[in-house]
């Protein structure tokens, strides 16, 4: 075994924070496991990556490099990584909880008979690695048990990048170079450029005050309610994603991982639950507001203040008591 | 064009959770059950296919006897048949334990395109899809909004982070996992319901498809998250709060 394997995810040549929590997290499990940890970086070019990589503090760190590997595919990805795996026996592999690493991953986990642990927010003694249940309302403790390598991929923000443990020697991480075999017929799925969805014309992510609508307010007719209260504070209203995919709001006026990132003055958050997907779009507001029937709703998790009842008499309770302050 | 669409029967998000006894996941006893919801949409993408292409929506699903009701609601909607896997121990198998179940399942079925939700909303693993994939053989593309059939396969829009998007040409067989909000949900029809009835739905079982439960992550405990925060709750009418609230915004959180 040659000890905890990184995998550093890059975006059009430049590594996103959520790659160095995962060197983070990479370190934490190194530290209790006693071993090494080690960064691989997946790509054509990858040299001045594997460098800004191998300032970190790490033992080594592995350039997979490959010409078809220059846009990303599940089957280049997997192919590559595989032999990496093969080459090298790591103990653990860590990955950013990222939407590409969600796509491969799993398969190439499934290939060394493993089962990746998916999303995971903190790492225990054992190791244990805790991950979210039932859209955040509940926390599990996974303990791998086979005898193979361990597949993990961490959630952004759970692990600190700021502050990664200071390694062995302050000298830079041996770079070496691993060239897997890849065969451009072995690559079966042909992905374009990415591009912009629909012109962004709402920011989101400046406004100071925002009033954000989930799935509590079951029906779009309902909708004038908190729009009278999102008028009433002179806040931007927005919305968790079920209610863009219903059509009830514009998907620009989305918050969370596949929508905007917000951080206004006020967050108020109506009938929204809290499921992970859109805490991580909201959870850097200064102050976050939350009315919910269900106590325990994740939302309150995260709020400074709470109220918990039915949003269709607390809403209309609440725009009046504004409009009377601002008068 | 042959559709097999896996679903899951999920606990319903509005229902109140309770840790069991034992302490490894929630009480079952009292619990509404539902289709996951990107399983819907996976759901519905097949049958637009069908609807523009014709052939056939197989659905699959895996779980004990009250999954046979969610079942019912597909075919409702306008699947034609169905497998079900009857097994009371899915939660004590991993990702891949699953995946092995499904994929012994649809094999024999030769499906030209196999959709799923991308992740289900109880376990959120978002990997059945994917794992079935390798096991089966298939290429995948995951996170797919839109699904369109081309002369050599399939043209597909998937969903990056932040607002970006790819589209992804593939070959079929192959694997998709849906991404929610693609296209709008059907409702069953009363027909539809009345049809549901007599459509096939046949049963399968983990040792009949000879998958046992061995697996190599184990779920060892369920735990109510801790605050990140205090919360203060603000007790009352909704009158009483709110009043409670605006004294808040305006003299700590000053934005009134």
């Amino acid at each position: 075994m040659s000890g905890v394997f990184v995998v550093v995810e890059q975006r059009e040549g430049r590594i996103a924070r959520i790659s160095w929590e995962a060197v983070a997290a990479g370190q934490k499990l190194g530290a209790s496991l006693g071993l090494p940890v080690n960064a691989a970086v997946v790509g054509a070019q990858t040299e001045s990556l594997a460098t800004e990589i191998a300032a970190r503090p790490l033992d080594k760190v592995f350039r997979v490099e490959h010409p078809l590997l220059a846009r990303y595919t599940p089957d280049g990805f997997s192919l590559a990584l595989h032999q990496l795996i093969q080459a090298e026996s790591p103990a653990c592999i860590v990955f950013p909880h990222t939407y590409q690493v969600r796509d491969y991953a799993p398969a190439l986990a499934a290939r060394l008979g493993q089962v990746l642990i998916g999303d995971v927010t903190a790492i225990g003694d054992g190791p244990v690695f805790t991950r979210q249940l039932l859209q955040g309302r509940l926390n599990g403790a996974y303990r791998p048990t086979g005898t193979g390598p361990c597949f993990v991929s961490v959630q952004a923000g759970a692990f600190r990048a700021e502050a990664p443990e200071a390694g062995a020697s302050a000298a830079p991480a041996t770079v070496t170079t691993f060239v897997p075999t890849l065969d451009s017929a072995q690559i079966r799925t042909s992905p374009s450029e990415p591009f912009r969805g629909s012109a962004q014309t709402v920011d989101l992510s400046s406004a100071q005050m925002i009033v954000c609508v989930g799935r509590g307010i079951k029906d779009a007719e309902n909708l004038p309610l908190v729009q009278d209260l999102a008028t009433s504070l002179g806040a931007e209203m927005a919305a968790s994603r079920p209610i863009c995919d219903n059509g009830w709001l514009p998907m620009e006026r989305q918050v969370g991982s596949s929508g905007q990132t917000v951080s206004p003055k006020l967050y108020l958050g109506v009938g929204i639950s809290g499921a992970i997907q859109h805490l991580v779009g909201m959870k850097g507001s200064q102050c976050v507001v939350a009315i919910n029937k269900d106590p325990d709703a994740p939302i309150f998790e995260v709020a400074d203040y709470g109220i918990v009842g039915d949003l269709f008499e607390v809403v209309p309770a609440l725009t009046e008591a504004i409009k009377a302050a601002r008068q | 064009m042959k559709i097999i669409v896996a679903i899951k029967q999920v606990p319903d998000r509005d229902a109140q959770v309770h840790i069991d006894a034992a302490g490894k996941w929630i009480d079952e006893s009292s619990l509404q059950y539902a289709l996951n919801e990107s399983d819907a949409y996976a759901l519905e993408e097949a049958l637009q296919l069908k609807e523009k292409h014709g052939g056939e929506v197989v659905v699959v699903s895996a779980g004990p006897e009250r999954v046979g009701q969610t079942i019912r609601e597909a075919l409702a909607k306008g699947a034609d048949r169905a497998i079900h896997i009857v097994c009371d121990d899915l939660g004590l198998r991993d990702a891949l334990g699953v995946a092995r179940l499904l994929a012994a399942a649809i094999k024999p079925e030769n499906p030209d395109l196999l959709l799923t939700g991308l992740q289900s909303e109880d376990l959120g693993l978002g990997q059945t899809g994917v794992i079935v994939a390798e096991l089966l053989g298939l290429p995948h593309a995951t996170l797919i909004l839109n699904v369109e059939k081309t002369e050599t396969g399939l043209k597909v829009k998937r969903e990056l982070e932040e607002g970006w998007f790819q589209t992804i040409e593939l070959p079929t067989p192959a694997v998709l996992t849906i991404q929610s909000g693609g296209n709008k949900l059907r409702y069953a029809t009363l027909m539809g319901i009345k049809r549901a009835k007599t459509k096939e739905v046949r049963q399968l079982t983990a040792a009949s498809l000879g998958v046992d439960a061995a697996p190599v992550v184990v779920l060892e405990q369920v735990a109510l998250p801790q605050k990140q925060k205090s919360t203060q709750i603000l007790p009352g009418t909704a009158k009483e709060a709110a009043a409670a609230l605006v004294e808040k915004l305006k003299f700590e959180v000053r934005v009134l």
